[in-house]
């Protein structure tokens, strides 16, 4: 599997992240050496193998359903490059 | 599963009829006090950005830990929908890039959700039914809000919703006109009501729907569909898939072709709207959540919470025709609100002989109470004549302390004044004359003083009503009519 230079541009769109025409073919370098590098796991058979998500046998952990969080609305803005009454304000979006 | 599928009304056309081919996906809000993989609160409204925790907000190194309550919510879900409840499945990530979502993605169910294929019966007019299939319902979570209005170049963005767990039920395209859609969201929103698992509230965005509609010949390959997102009432559901069919219908007789795409429905022109759609289809790139291992839970687990469902709507109805001797529409209308379906309960719960009241006890409760209720714009939770005072009225009937009559004056003082129907009865003497001597008093004055209606009423029988009426007026209509029509059948002789 390979990406040609209009999925670099793609996928940058997708993620919102600016790259230029010239960054693109440098990204498509990377990004192919990188897919080449994870290609060889296709080597192995794993016809009948379930996905392996833990290491260790495990079950998820849960969670009782009670209100222990928020109420931080200083904490969860305080960051944002502007805010109003705790609102995050970011460039206008109208669909 | 496959559900035989009820043909619904047909559309007709220049080139023939059409028939119309719907699918919805429904998001529900579960009833949980906390989100779906954070501690904090669910509750509407609340400052900006109060109800949100770390998690929420996707600040690095913060991960998500599932809430026991809402699986346990969609798996009593699934069970009142009939489905398949899968004891593995798996959170997957929906990529996309959007303010309303700080974490990039939303963590859904894709591939394995967590309750597979069900179907569900629908009520329509005239008693008529339709089974309705369900693909799936998985869990995921609710965006934030953005606000576009409060300035000319920046939205705000509250993400107190952001995280709250829906359940999104996905039906097959099964369903074929407006009225079986608006039926299948009813019923829907019924079962959910029951179960406890969302309160229904479309208002508040508690529930909506997601409309897929296609146009076909009878019988013919499926059309192009579009979807008509974020309905949040009934009749709009419907007045949006009856336009966007004729609009489909009017586009393809005209030798156009339908393009998929995403529209929107405006209440106030009664049409649909393409949403702005210059951006690519979307990609989601969905993948398995790596912060979250499988959702695991055994047989027994969903064995017990089967064991704990109440009596959902279809059951009572049932249970309704069967020991009361309910019809079954009345039965259908009771159990339609669950609020309506307790309240009537409580009144059964409150005569002394159910088997022979309690069918009265449904008239009365559909016609007098529901009937003034909707006539003043009220709620059945804010009736001003309670379950009790119903019961007792309805008690009073049965039992021939009162008739039909006095029961609707009686019912007015209720409702307007308040006390005890029994009380009230006796104060006001409103008990009803079944003192056969004290009747047949009034018969026979009523008899003397109209020779000429006597001679009347003999050769036409019918013209015994009159007396009947006379006899009621007499005694402020309090006589027993069944009496009054014996005694007067005896005396004039018909």
């Amino acid at each position: 599997m390979s990406v040609d230079a209009a999925t670099v541009r793609r996928i940058a769109h997708l993620a919102r992240i600016a790259v230029t025409e010239a960054e693109v073919p440098h990204l498509q370098g990377e990004l192919n050496a990188m897919l080449a590098f994870v290609e060889q796991l296709s080597e192995v058979n794993i016809d009948g193998v379930e996905p392996m998500t833990s290491v260790t046998p495990m079950e998820m952990k849960k969670r009782h359903d009670v209100v222990n969080d928020g109420e931080i609305p200083d904490d969860i803005v305080r960051n944002a490059p502007e805010t109003q009454n705790h609102f995050f304000l970011v460039p206008k979006v109208v669909e | 599963m496959t559900v035989s599928v009820k043909p619904g009304k047909l559309i007709k056309g220049q080139t023939g009829d059409w028939e119309v081919v719907i699918g919805m996906e429904v998001h529900a809000q579960v009833t949980s006090k906390s989100k779906l993989f954070s501690g904090a609160s669910t509750e509407f409204g609340g400052e900006p950005n109060s109800h949100v925790s770390l998690v929420d907000a996707a600040m690095p190194g913060m991960l998500p830990v599932i809430n026991e309550e809402c699986v346990k919510q969609a798996v009593r879900t699934g069970l009142g929908l009939n489905a398949k409840i899968n004891l593995r499945s798996v959170f997957d990530r929906k990529n996309y890039f959007y303010p309303d979502s700080p974490q990039g993605y939303q963590i859904s169910q894709y591939k394995s959700p967590v309750v597979g294929e069900g179907e569900i019966v629908v009520e329509l007019d005239g008693g008529r039914t339709a089974t309705i299939g369900i693909e799936r319902l998985h869990l995921e979570q609710d965006a934030g809000k953005l606000l576009h209005d409060q300035a000319p170049t920046m939205s705000y963005v509250d993400l107190n919703r952001c995280g709250v767990a829906l359940m999104e039920i996905v039906s097959k395209p099964d369903i074929r006109d407006a009225e079986q859609a608006k039926a299948y969201v009813t019923k829907l929103r019924s079962i959910l009501r029951y179960l406890g698992t969302c309160d229904g509230d479309m208002e508040k965005g508690s529930l909506r729907a997601d409309v897929n509609v296609s146009v076909r010949k009878p019988g013919g390959p499926l059309g192009t569909r579009c979807e008509i997102k974020n309905m949040n009432s009934i009749n709009f559901i419907g007045q949006a898939i009856e336009y966007e069919a004729r609009r489909q219908i009017e586009i393809i007789e005209d030798g156009g072709t339908i393009d998929q795409e995403t529209r929107l429905f405006d209440p106030n022109k009664g049409e649909t709207r393409s949403m702005r759609s210059k951006e690519e289809a979307h990609d989601y790139r969905y993948f398995p959540d790596p912060d979250l291992l499988p959702l695991e839970f055994t047989q027994g687990y969903v064995d017990e919470l089967k064991a704990k469902l109440p009596e959902l709507p279809d059951q009572k109805k049932a249970r309704f025709i069967e020991s009361l001797g309910l019809s079954p529409y009345d039965a259908g209308v009771l159990v339609a609100e669950r609020e309506s379906a307790v309240f009537y309960e409580t009144v059964l719960d409150g005569l002394a002989d159910k088997a022979r009241d309690g069918k009265l006890a449904a008239n009365w409760v559909i016609n007098e109470l529901f009937g003034r209720l909707n006539k003043e714009g009220h709620g059945i939770t804010a009736s001003p004549v309670s379950a009790a005072q119903l019961a007792a009225i309805v008690g009073l009937i049965g039992e021939g302390t009162i008739s039909g009559k006095i029961a609707k004056d009686l019912f007015e003082i209720v409702w307007t004044e308040g006390g005890d129907p029994r009380e009230l009865v006796e104060a006001r003497g409103m008990k009803q004359v079944t003192d056969l001597g004290a009747i047949e008093k009034v018969v026979d004055d009523i008899i003397a003083a109209n020779p000429d209606k006597v001679a009347q009423a003999k050769a036409k029988p019918q013209l015994a009503g009159w007396f009947v009426g006379q006899v009621m007026k007499q005694s402020g209509g309090k006589a027993n009519p069944q009496a009054v029509n014996d005694l007067l059948k005896t005396k004039l002789g018909i």
